[in-house]
């Protein structure tokens, strides 16, 4: 009795956090003009879609920021991660942890209106560039926080023989500690990935008026009323983040799965 | 020696720290002490705090924000309970976060098209008898659309306290006699408030300054702090003015941090 109440209190919540999902696919399908009637099946709206050259140039645009600011961010977070667990004082650690967690709590308004701000100040043109700088901005501290904890489960030893076989900086961390922490980067990466795609706010405020991505764009466009063409464009991208998360999923797996065996052989 | 040669790989995260940290939030509490004519002054906060309208929109704000927080809450807490029962919990997990991956502005565009004038939340009402009435541009589909943005966010931390806990402490319970609401009451739930923290940290603080929300559902008539500091900055231009109350939404952000931080120091010894 009591397992069947918890049962219908989780179908209803899983109905309600996928509903709006659904109802959106489903009507990119319809071939009327609004989310009310249906009216029979089309693709005319993903044609449309795939036809809109502004459209595509805006999906481009976001994909180019997506990945360059992904990869830089992954860069300098894994850096930066690295960084972190050399100090030794206690104090500069936790110091170094909260500046770089600063970005993760700052509500995105705050992010949007202060880069704006420091971009006017040192006149750089509101564009492309402000955008990625941006991205990569905020995507940084989450590579930090993905990477950190595999170099914690690093042990000391491991770079203590490295370096007693003659291993030199350079060796040590190209040969040993990468592929050690490799699975906290590419998680690392793909947090980055979803952050930069899913980000509006900040975006919005440092853009300026040639430069457009696809939540910018969604969101004109949402508020001049329904277009169905959008709810095509969100089959698409739904399409899209199941496929990034199978990705993310399966890199997951992957490294647990080494995880184990290394532990077989090691016992 | 390699101490020495390794601090260069600290170069590009340090000036991220500098330019894209520090300078940035310096920037904005410098900005608020400037007006229209780029005087330095403090009216912008003898303003804000002397306006019953800045006044009543940040109480406004704040009240929406716990509403939000709560509603999420109250719904959260026994999806993930009752999630950490199941078998195959980490496949039901990770439909929990898949919705998290869809684009914000595509869940807020669904769902003016469900509460139109004809949309499926009106067929419902028309279907059950009440007949049509106006649920876009309200209070209430503003807050309703919010936690649903939100939900995924709060069942997340409370998961994960709940796998944290030791089922000993559950079964030590049971075994002394507690029924199934007063082992919930006295050791499931205190165990698991650091994830309830967590969540309301996860959510307080964004649901202060969902800008977008306000005018795409709530159509304006909710003006919270995030859409008041957008408001000056890209429509009035008035930045010093956004960035007092963004000195302000920072003031709120570190006041709830401390209120859900993490009270290891105070006392609470294990016994």
């Amino acid at each position: 009795m009591k397992h069947k109440l918890a049962n219908t209190y989780l179908i209803l919540v899983f109905i309600i956090l996928y509903a709006p999902i659904i109802f959106l696919i489903a009507y990119s399908f319809s071939q009327g003009e609004t989310m009310t009637n249906y009216h029979g099946f089309t693709w005319r709206h993903y044609q449309t879609l795939f036809s809109d050259a502004r459209m595509l140039a805006i999906v481009a645009n976001t994909l180019l920021i997506a990945l360059l600011s992904s990869l830089i961010a992954t860069l300098i977070g894994t850096l930066g991660a690295l960084s972190i667990t050399r100090t030794t004082k206690r104090v500069t650690r936790e110091s170094l942890l909260t500046l770089n967690n600063v970005l993760m709590v700052s509500p995105d308004v705050i992010i949007g209106a202060s880069f704006l701000i420091f971009f006017t100040m040192l006149k750089i043109p509101l564009g492309f560039g402000t955008v990625l700088m941006s991205h990569i901005a905020f995507e940084i501290p989450i590579v930090v926080l993905m990477v950190l904890p595999r170099l914690r489960e690093m042990s000391r030893s491991l770079l203590d023989a490295a370096q007693d076989l003659g291993a030199t900086t350079r060796q040590l961390l190209t040969q040993v500690i990468i592929p050690f922490i490799s699975p906290g980067i590419f998680a690392g990466f793909f947090m980055a990935l979803t952050y930069s795609l899913d980000d509006f706010a900040v975006t919005f405020f440092v853009t300026g008026n040639g430069f457009s991505t696809l939540s910018v764009e969604i969101y004109s466009r949402a508020r001049q009323g329904i277009n169905l063409e959008i709810n095509a464009l969100s089959g698409v991208m739904f399409l899209f983040s199941l496929l990034l998360v199978a990705g993310y999923y399966w890199i997951q797996q992957a490294s647990q799965k080494r995880r184990h065996r290394k532990r077989e052989v090691t016992s | 020696m390699t101490k020495r040669r390794t601090w260069v790989y600290f170069i590009p995260y340090g000036l991220w720290l500098a330019l894209f940290v520090i300078a940035p939030v310096a920037l904005i509490i410098y900005q608020s002490f400037f007006d229209l004519g780029q005087h330095f002054t403090l009216t912008n906060y003898s303003t804000y705090f002397r306006s019953a309208t800045y006044l009543k929109m940040t109480l406004n704000s704040v009240w929406y924000a716990f509403l939000i927080t709560l509603f999420t809450g109250l719904i959260s807490y026994p999806t993930a309970y009752f999630i950490h029962q199941l078998k195959h919990r980490q496949f039901w997990l990770l439909l929990v976060i898949l919705p998290t991956w869809i684009n914000i502005l595509l869940k807020a565009y669904a769902f003016i098209g469900i509460f139109s004038q004809a949309g499926l939340a009106n067929q419902f009402l028309t279907f059950i008898g009440i007949g049509p009435q106006q649920i876009l541009f309200t209070n209430a589909s503003f807050i309703f659309v919010a936690t649903y943005i939100q939900i995924p966010f709060m069942i997340l931390p409370i998961y994960n306290a709940l796998d944290d806990l030791n089922p000993a402490f559950v079964n030590a319970s049971k075994d002394l006699g507690a029924s199934t609401w007063q082992t919930f009451r006295h050791v499931i739930f205190p165990l698991t408030l650091p994830g309830v923290k967590a969540g309301v940290q996860a959510v307080f603080i964004p649901s202060l300054s969902l800008f977008m929300l306000t005018r795409l559902i709530g159509g304006n008539k909710v003006i919270t702090l995030g859409t008041a500091i957008e408001e000056h900055f890209l429509t009035t231009m008035n930045w010093g003015m956004g960035s007092t109350i963004g000195v302000v939404l920072i003031v709120a952000m570190i006041v709830v941090m401390l209120l859900t931080g993490d009270q290891k120091t105070k006392g609470g010894t294990p016994r």
